[in-house]
């Protein structure tokens, strides 16, 4: 049994006039000790996932249908006290910004004592050990000194660390990150990305790295999902999907990359912009874009079924696949 | 590497330096030390002794980590900010003194593309409004459909539907603003462009239509880029040139095509390990001690000698200068002249 | 680029009827009593003239045998005079409707007065910054630290005794409208300085001196339109403020003469009556100026949760 299994999850949004769809039945399963990675642009829907899995969508939005089953158990219609045990103990959270993710009134030390205490029957004193053994997990030097400072004394490396460290301190099955490097430098990024690798890998957690940054998903995961406009469009081994893309859209993504052109050349852009949640076109929300569209693209939603090594949603798929290059791709 | 391009020197940035007050007013600057009262007064040093040349279609690219003054280069050329040491040429003419009306025909011939396209375009105005404003300014004598017609073809050449010029900003994407600003920008008709990060706030797919497009301007316009980024792939694709900027300093500044072959500054290098590729499945970069220090008080010698894994006493006792190496890239690092790294 | 499509027409009408104020407007019961009641008495102000029975200026007009008349539901009254009449037999009614005239334009000109120097001095401040921000700003902190009460009664009160009773009253429309104004800027200055400040850092200020405009041209044209929400909270919470400030004045003597009332000379000319029995002629005009400060009040603050952008963007 996988240790997350999402099946057709609908979230929507009460907007003032209309209801819009962010999710639009999505499935997806985690083994345990998996790497998943997320990938999508702005409103593609990759957040709105990370936040459903915890139910922590907030009023406009809800879950609309659709199971989370997280180690057997419906996320999706527990009670608040139910999902608070979860949450943290279970299944933890990184954020973006490491700047804000931080309550800046209270030290460190403050805000992981009160996380451990929260969920375990711990003396202030076994709580600090504990802290102290996680933030030497995540190598941050002098831990001891660390639990009295403030977020603002540290740099933003750092604090996305002791997220890091804080997520780990009930030594979650889970670990959903949602765009955890972008606020941070390259130099810096890496270095993220290198520890949350070794301490997935040592202590078989699994992990849900949403993000934008197609290298990083390549370098970080083992399995990748692509969302557009709501949906998943591709899913598959990341090796595969970063190899030999299936679906347009991807394959998109993946040229208009600079690496994969000359120095100087044109891109090879994508046209247009995502649809709005609003105003998704019929059929293949893709399909004003999309460079192969045929009538059908315009009026049924393409199935998502496995096609080679990957699952697709797409109706030329299937005629594309092994096709021979096409001869203006190398010119 | 010099390839078709004439050998005039269209910017030149001679000793730049910039520095900021923190404290602003004498009662600022007194803090308590020791037991006893004294003024002090400190700074933050953005841009120290800068020296960059561009050629006239060239595409500079200045590449750095956030608090690297790279922005600040930007702002300093654009006459946005006054250097606190240092002189800016353009053409020959000196222009970091310049004010008010001695600026104007400068502005003609030099424009600016920013970060964020939704704080860029003034959220009250409509895309004629926002596109006429500079056309009329520069040119008074224009005719009433004289501006028109230029505003339309300035929409048409980045793309942007004309027939949408009676809409708001907040009526568009993010894609189509950069554009509108783009499109603004070049409404002057300029011959340089300077752009702080112009692609950053976009989505990927987004962001090679933009790219494409300041190429196209490029290809048609003749224009001279300063183009700031951190993403080290896009210097790649769009610089001629990069200087690498680390706190404030230039540490390396060469020919693209030299930079990613043969990276010889130890930041240059750890810089393009750091960057995700698709392609190898372990990542595999060298690794930097500790973070950036803050700007405020520098430290004596070579900025980055706190992170690099060659430095020696010299590093920390001396400033290191550019010099020019055999392959005509510009390094500063006592390690390289030395010979200390391979 | 189909994007566009769903907006259909672009009019001014259709996008100030899909705008978020109208219809966070049309979703607040509090701000649709209060508009309803504000535009009754602005527009039974504006017509006084045409709704009173009688001119209340015209002394010919009253006869003293009418004198302290109770209005006409109490059974007592006559049934011309609805509200009953004053000391002097003028119709409560007719005055007090030209009365809310008066105190409305003291009120709105005031604020017109104050926005004026206040927004001048505030962008100035704001964009020019250093040491004319700092000598505008604290010479606006040394008129803050009097109140506006403070400086409005010692003005008057030395005006009233240089040119006489007469004169004074002759020009106390514009003494008000003036001194009101004077008084109060600062607090335009100080909001408009703080806006100004946070649309300073925006790119699209920087876009425009990169383009070369002046800076006269980027305040007016630019920052300006960006800063119009708090300068609409703060007007509307002003004129309240206004209003009851002319009240203050006129009761104390210092404002509208009595032949020319406002909401607060008739308050005031009435108090000396209340203990005698009289009490419609302060209590009636009370109430309109309460209810009329009220739902202004209650207007701005509305505004204040609709334009506020970190409630709005939450």
């Amino acid at each position: 049994m996988p240790l997350l299994s999402v099946r057709d999850l609908v979230v929507k949004f009460a907007m003032r006039d209309n209801t819009v769809t962010a999710l639009n039945s999505i499935s997806f399963d985690v083994a345990r000790g998996d790497r998943l990675g997320i990938v999508g642009e702005s409103g593609a829907g990759k957040s709105v996932t990370g936040f459903a899995l915890l139910n922590l969508i907030s009023r406009p939005g809800f879950i609309d249908s659709g199971e989370i089953l997280f180690d057997g158990m419906n996320m999706a219609d527990m009670s608040d006290a139910e999902l608070r045990e979860v949450r943290g103990n279970k299944m933890a959270m990184i954020f973006q910004d490491p700047m804000v993710t931080l309550n800046p009134v209270l030290t460190i030390g403050q805000q992981m004592v009160e996380t451990l205490q929260a969920h375990r029957t711990l003396s202030r004193k076994e709580a600090e050990q504990i802290a102290i053994v996680k933030l030497r997990e995540v190598y941050i030097p002098a831990p001891e000194e660390r639990l009295a400072q403030y977020p603002h004394e540290l740099s933003g490396g750092m604090r996305q660390r002791i997220i890091i460290a804080i997520a780990l301190l009930l030594d979650p099955q889970l670990i959903i990150a949602d765009e955890p490097t972008t606020a941070l430098d390259v130099t810096i990024q890496a270095d993220i990305m290198e520890l949350l690798l070794e301490l997935c890998t040592t202590k078989k957690v699994s992990l849900i790295l949403i993000t934008h940054d197609l290298g990083v998903v390549s370098q970080m995961t083992e399995n990748t999902l692509v969302m557009y406009a709501g949906r998943i469009i591709e899913a598959g081994r990341t090796r595969e999907i970063i190899n030999d893309p299936q679906h347009p859209y991807t394959q998109g993504l993946i040229n208009a990359l600079p690496q994969q052109t000359l120095p100087g050349a044109r891109l090879k852009q994508i046209p247009g912009n995502m649809p709005s949640l609003s105003a998704v076109p019929k059929g293949c929300a893709f399909n004003a874009r999309c460079e192969y569209a045929q009538d059908r693209c315009r009026a049924e939603i393409p199935v998502f079924e496995q096609i080679g090594p990957v699952k697709v949603a797409c109706h030329e798929v299937k005629r594309l696949h092994h096709a021979p290059q096409k001869q203006e791709d190398l010119a | 590497m010099k390839q078709d391009m004439s050998n005039h020197v269209l910017l030149e940035l001679e000793n730049l330096s910039k520095s900021f007050d923190l404290d602003h007013g004498f009662l600022d600057t007194l803090k308590f030390k020791k037991g006893r009262i004294v003024s002090e007064k400190r700074s933050v040093h953005a841009v120290n002794n800068v020296s960059l040349k561009i050629h006239k279609g060239e595409a500079l690219c200045v590449v750095g980590e956030s608090g690297c003054g790279k922005s600040t280069v930007a702002r300093l050329v654009a006459g946005l900010i006054s250097p606190t040491k240092g002189a800016i040429h353009y053409d020959g003419q000196r222009i970091d003194a310049l004010k008010g009306k001695d600026l104007l025909p400068l502005r003609k011939r030099m424009q600016m593309i920013f970060q964020n396209p939704y704080a860029s375009l003034n959220p009250r105005m409509t895309i004629q409004q926002a596109l006429e404003e500079p056309v009329r300014h520069h040119n008074p004598s224009f005719s009433r459909d004289d501006v028109q017609d230029k505003v339309a073809n300035v929409m048409r050449s980045v793309g942007v539907d004309p027939s949408w010029a009676a809409r708001y900003p907040h009526e568009f994407s993010g894609g189509q603003r950069q554009r509108i600003a783009i499109a603004r920008a070049l409404t002057v008709d300029p011959e340089f462009v300077i752009a702080d990060e112009p692609i950053s706030a976009l989505d990927v797919s987004i962001q090679a239509q933009v790219l494409n497009l300041m190429l196209e301007a490029k290809e048609e316009r003749g224009l001279t880029y300063l183009f700031i980024t951190h993403d080290l792939s896009v210097v790649q694709h769009f610089g001629t040139r990069v200087a690498v900027l680390y706190l404030g300093s230039v540490c390396e500044y060469a020919d693209t095509a030299t930079l990613f072959s043969n990276p010889k500054h130890p930041y240059t290098r750890a810089l393009l390990s750091a960057v995700p590729q698709l392609s190898d499945d372990k990542p595999n970069h060298i690794r930097l001690k500790g973070e950036i220090p803050t700007p405020i008080n520098l430290p004596k010698g070579c900025p980055f000698q706190s992170r690099c894994s060659y430095s020696n006493p010299r590093c920390s006792a001396e400033l290191p200068v550019a010099i020019e190496q055999a392959d005509g890239s510009v390094v500063a690092c006592h390690a390289v002249e030395e010979g200390r790294i391979d | 680029m189909s994007m566009m499509s769903d907006h259909q027409s672009n009019s001014l009408f259709s996008r100030i009827m899909d705008s978020n104020i109208t219809y966070s407007f049309k979703r607040n019961p509090v701000a649709i009593i209060s508009m309803v009641i504000f535009l009754l008495i602005a527009f039974a102000a504006a017509f006084a003239p045409l709704i009173a029975p009688t001119d209340p200026y015209d002394p010919s007009l009253y006869d003293i045998l009418d004198s302290e008349l109770p209005p006409a539901w109490t059974g007592q009254g006559d049934e011309k005079f609805l509200f009953g009449t004053d000391d002097q037999g003028r119709d409560l009614w007719s005055a007090i409707l030209y009365g809310t005239r008066t105190s409305l334009i003291i009120g709105i000109c005031a604020v017109l007065v104050q926005a004026f120097l206040g927004i001048s001095i505030g962008l100035i401040s704001g964009y020019l910054g250093g040491r004319i921000d700092n000598i505008l700003m604290r010479f606006a902190d040394i008129q803050l630290s009097f109140s506006t009460l403070m400086v409005a009664i010692i003005f008057l009160a030395v005006s009233q005794a240089l040119f006489g009773s007469d004169t004074f009253n002759k020009y106390a429309l514009f003494m008000l409208v003036g001194v009101i104004g004077i008084a109060e800027w600062p607090q335009y200055a100080r909001t408009v300085r703080a806006t100004v400040l946070a649309e300073k850092k925006k790119e699209y200020v920087d876009s425009a001196r990169v383009l070369g405009f002046s800076p006269v041209r980027i305040m007016i044209r630019h920052i300006l339109p960006n800063s119009l929400s708090p300068i609409f909270v703060i007007s509307t919470v002003q004129v309240a403020n206004a209003i009851v400030s002319e009240a203050s004045l006129s009761f104390l003597g210092l404002g509208m003469p009595v032949s020319q009332p406002s909401l607060g000379s008739l308050i005031s000319s009435g108090f000396d009556y209340i203990f005698s029995g009289s009490w419609w002629i302060t209590t009636i005009p009370g109430i309109v100026l309460v209810v009329l400060v009220l739902v202004i009040n209650l207007l701005g603050d509305w505004m204040r949760d609709v334009l506020n952008p970190k409630l709005y963007k939450g």
